[in-house]
């Protein structure tokens, strides 16, 4: 139960340091010392941070809630690729246990025009919620819905929405993407809702309300590199970006 | 005082209609005149805020994440129970109804367990409208799953998330709702204090965690919708921004703190690794449909691999203790058993505080795939903490502090002691009595959004004029100021502990006094302990940085200062309640076999304190708890 046990790693750390969105940052070095292979990643920063607390240095600002991989609030870069490069895993699920003694680990923010840097490896992602409000929904009101089952909803068509459904809306996707387009996190939310009969009603309306807030928020163009796809935490497939294609020229030709 | 929950009368299952009919209505066209604060975005605040927002209200929402798509009612993962009877299993809303009083071990009120029932089966169809793929059969039908203190299956699920799926749907119709311009969406903000005036409820103070600003907000009611509490615990599976500071703050001013003794620790949880550890992680309670939980029989086969642990050699404990609900036993239960042994020196892993869930027999009857379509997420959750291959070798579990059933008290109308203050899901008290089951927490929060609040805050509203209030009033420029005061005097410290030194060792006190069992000593103990922790945060915690911009130790410091506090409520209550119930667990009060004993003629009631100053005697008042339609009975799954 000890932290101090045989296979405990010194690191050292190259972390991006920002004191406000107009401040200049830099990448400051830190020691991480004792290091067990059993913490999180962000419990390897946690104890970095008391240590710069204890030295007069002020601490390493992250985003972070559940650290269980599913409310989609931690966001870093660690060595050149969002959420660590594990597949299908957000960095606080990242152990230690895949690095090594000795070694050197570079952490930065999401880095996007349309996520700018609040402090540190903080952003803000508030566009994202801006594409949901423009249509991300079934207009739907509270009360007076038929019987859950009134509507059949084959298995295979629950499971693709849900496959879809999945996306924890980190922004890895814009992270990863070398033209900061938030295509895939888009693509997830109108696929999930196409495919489900209550969804159909406002599929075109919603396609061309969710591309266009896409734009409108400073996010880049998709131009097919599927980097989007190989930094989800969740595995949501690119196949949901043909999907939105799919569906954006069906609104177009009605 | 005695206090009245001013539940409706008469047969139970007319109690919530009658109660609809004799609530007063808000005019459609009035309806924009009033204001509602909701604090909290989970499943409970986001479904409300979405819901009072189409109805007309003018809404400001608070969150203290960067979206309220991250509320922690995104890591449910099992499901949320309805009464709808797909499976033809001899469910309804009666039997609903039955199995959360009992599973609450006779510690709830019935007109609200009996409206929950009720309203069970509507949350379902709005979540199905909303786009929510619920797992489906090949017919194209809804799914359902057992759980946990239940013999019908009545647990709807998408595969291990549907927490997060019930609240993206919440979240998308809130979304809905900021678009159209009815809700206003503050996200980063944190409630700090509530500001009452006259007695009445009528704004919060918040601090902009972006600038630090502090400043006011008014409206003619207050909601909460702020979750749980057992972060006080420090481990626990609740998301690392869980606190109780909205809740205590509220306390403060006068609200009534229900039942704090309540806690749930939930039996399926990873097995704590060290001293670095942040949270711990639950694994769903579904997973206890097709895992067995065992240990060895004997001492001397705890180290083996327990693949090498022969059959015989194994002790199915909740089966042989509880053979009709075997495996799925309620989570008290199955907590308490899995420390039983434990404590009897047959634990395995790490400390020896660890049991398995073994799926070998359901693999070899179900195939690997089948389980993997069932839980696959949870095993690669599993195995990215432990680095163990589930479906190889069983998985360790041990429990951990999980859910809150006490609460601020409120009324049948939600609404607490102050008026014009409401409390919604975990927040509040009203429903779990002493002990929650399985997948109806997600089951409370929707009802308390979609069905409930709509209704009652009218009732309220109707009754008041709309805009009664001023930010110039002097006791919003004192809770502002207070607030100020409070920060201003952390950042004068300058000591030399930093703010998680402390909460560890307010964790470690809570968990070895308070946690499972709890004795007369023990919480004399804690409530020794806590006070010298408190003083030792108020001269020797370090701060660093400033007020104005984003200071993440800053929002730790004033959490654990409200923990610190609160924590000594929570074992003052479990000292006073001299019996077993649910999840509260006193070593003195059980039956020969070690099972809880209730004690019916003392303790039948509701325990609301009300704050009379910190270090100070609380006074305590009781609200009688009456069964009219369930027999108060010993409670057995055997």
């Amino acid at each position: 139960m000890s932290e101090h046990n045989a296979n405990t790693m010194n690191l050292k750390l190259h972390v991006w340091r920002q004191k406000g969105p107009d401040a200049p940052g830099k990448l400051e070095t830190y020691d991480a010392k004792h290091v067990s292979p059993d913490m999180s990643f962000l419990e390897m920063l946690d104890e970095v941070n008391e240590t710069l607390i204890k030295t007069g240095i002020d601490p390493i600002a992250f985003d972070h809630d559940c650290r269980e991989g599913i409310c989609g609030m931690c966001s870093q870069v660690v060595n050149g690729v969002a959420h660590g490069g594990q597949e299908r895993t957000t960095v606080c699920q990242l152990h230690m246990r895949s690095f090594q003694d000795g070694d050197s680990i570079f952490i930065e923010p999401w880095r996007a025009r349309a996520f700018p840097i609040v402090k540190d490896l903080v952003v803000d992602r508030s566009a994202l919620d801006t594409i949901i409000q423009s249509g991300g929904y079934t207009s739907c009101h509270t009360g007076g819905i038929a019987d859950g089952n009134a509507i059949l909803i084959p298995k295979p068509d629950a499971d693709y929405a849900m496959d879809a459904a999945e996306c924890i809306g980190c922004g890895a996707c814009v992270a990863g993407c070398p033209n900061g387009s938030a295509m895939l996190f888009t693509s997830a939310k109108v696929a999930q809702l196409a495919a489900l009969p209550q969804g159909k009603a406002e599929a075109a309306v919603r396609v061309h309300a969710m591309t266009e807030a896409l734009q409108g928020c400073g996010f880049g163009n998709c131009s097919n590199h599927y980097e989007c796809q190989a930094a989800c935490p969740k595995g949501i497939n690119v196949k949901f970006i043909a999907k939105l294609n799919r569906e954006y020229l069906k609104a177009a030709l009605n | 005082m005695i206090l009245d929950g001013k539940c409706p009368t008469g047969p139970i299952e007319k109690t919530w209609d009658k109660h609809c009919f004799d609530l007063k209505l808000v005019n459609p066209a009035n309806k924009r005149k009033y204001k509602v604060i909701m604090v909290g975005t989970g499943l409970a605040g986001g479904a409300a805020a979405a819901s009072l927002g189409e109805l007309g209200y003018n809404v400001e929402a608070f969150c203290y994440q960067d979206s309220p798509r991250r509320a922690h009612s995104i890591a449910a993962q099992g499901g949320i129970n309805a009464a709808k009877n797909y499976p033809n299993d001899g469910d309804s809303i009666y039997r609903l109804f039955y199995d959360t009083i009992k599973g609450g071990d006779f510690r709830a009120r019935e007109a609200d367990v009996w409206r929950l029932a009720q309203v069970s089966n509507n949350i379902i169809d709005q979540c199905v409208a909303q786009g929510v793929p619920f797992a489906r059969d090949y017919a194209g039908y809804l799914d359902n799953r057992s759980f946990g203190g239940a013999q019908v299956s009545r647990t709807f699920f998408a595969r291990g998330q549907t927490g997060q799926q019930l609240l993206l749907g919440a979240y998308s119709a809130l979304s809905r709702q900021i678009k159209a311009g009815t809700v206003k969406m503050f996200n980063r903000t944190e409630m700090l204090d509530l500001i009452v005036i006259d007695g009445v409820a009528k704004g919060i103070t918040i601090r902009d965690l972006i600038t630090g600003e502090i400043r006011a907000h008014m409206a003619d009611a207050v909601c909460l919708a702020t979750g749980g509490y057992v972060n006080v615990f420090y481990l626990s599976t609740n998301a690392m921004g869980c606190s109780v500071t909205a809740n205590w703050k509220a306390h403060k001013k006068g609200a009534y703190f229900a039942n704090p003794c309540y806690t749930q620790i939930h039996p399926t949880c990873i097995p704590q690794t060290g001293d670095h550890q942040s949270k711990l992680t639950l694994m769903s309670e579904s997973l206890r449909n097709d895992g067995r939980c065992w240990v060895p029989k004997k001492k001397e086969d705890c180290g083996k691999h327990p693949n090498e642990v022969a059959e015989e050699d194994r002790d199915y404990y909740l089966e042989r203790k509880y053979p009709s609900f075997g495996n799925l036993a309620p989570r008290d239960i199955a907590s308490r058993a899995a420390k039983e042994q434990c404590d009897d020196g047959r634990g395995v892993g790490p400390g020896g505080r660890g049991v398995y869930l073994d799926f070998a027999a359901s693999i070899k009857r179900l195939s690997e795939d089948t389980i993997r379509e069932r839980y696959g997420n949870l095993f690669e959750m599993y195995e990215k903490i432990t680095d163990e291959n589930g479906y190889k070798r069983p998985m360790r579990m041990y429990p951990a502090p999980h859910y809150a059933m006490g609460g601020l008290w409120v009324d049948y109308n939600l609404m607490s002691n102050v008026p014009g203050l409401f409390v919604l899901g975990e927040a509040n008290f009203s429903v779990h009595g002493a002990n929650r089951l399985g997948a109806s927490a997600l089951m409370q929060g929707l009802a308390d959004g979609y069905f409930v609040i709509p209704y009652t805050i009218g009732g309220y509203l109707a009754g008041i004029k709309p805009g009664d209030y001023s930010l110039d009033h002097a006791e919003v420029k004192k809770s502002i100021e207070d607030v100020k005061g409070d920060i201003n005097k952390m950042f004068s410290l300058k000591g030399k502990k930093t703010v998680s030194e402390i909460y560890r060792a307010l964790g470690k006190v809570m968990w070895e006094n308070v946690g499972m069992a709890r004795s007369d000593a023990s919480l004399k103990n804690a409530l020794k302990e806590i006070p010298k922790l408190r003083e030792e945060f108020w001269n020797n915690v370090n701060i660093s940085g400033d007020g104005g911009e984003l200071n993440q130790q800053l929002e730790n410091a004033g959490r654990v200062a409200d923990f610190l506090e609160f924590a000594e409520l929570l074992s003052k209550d479990a000292l006073t309640r001299e019996e077993s119930c649910g999840g509260h667990f006193r070593v003195e009060h059980q039956m020969p076999d070690g099972e809880a004993k209730r004690n019916d003629a003392d303790f039948c009631h509701v325990a609301a304190w009300e704050f009379k100053g910190v270090g100070k005697e609380p006074e305590l008042h009781k609200e009688p708890l009456k069964f009219d339609n369930v027999h108060l009975a010993v409670r057995s799954y055997k």
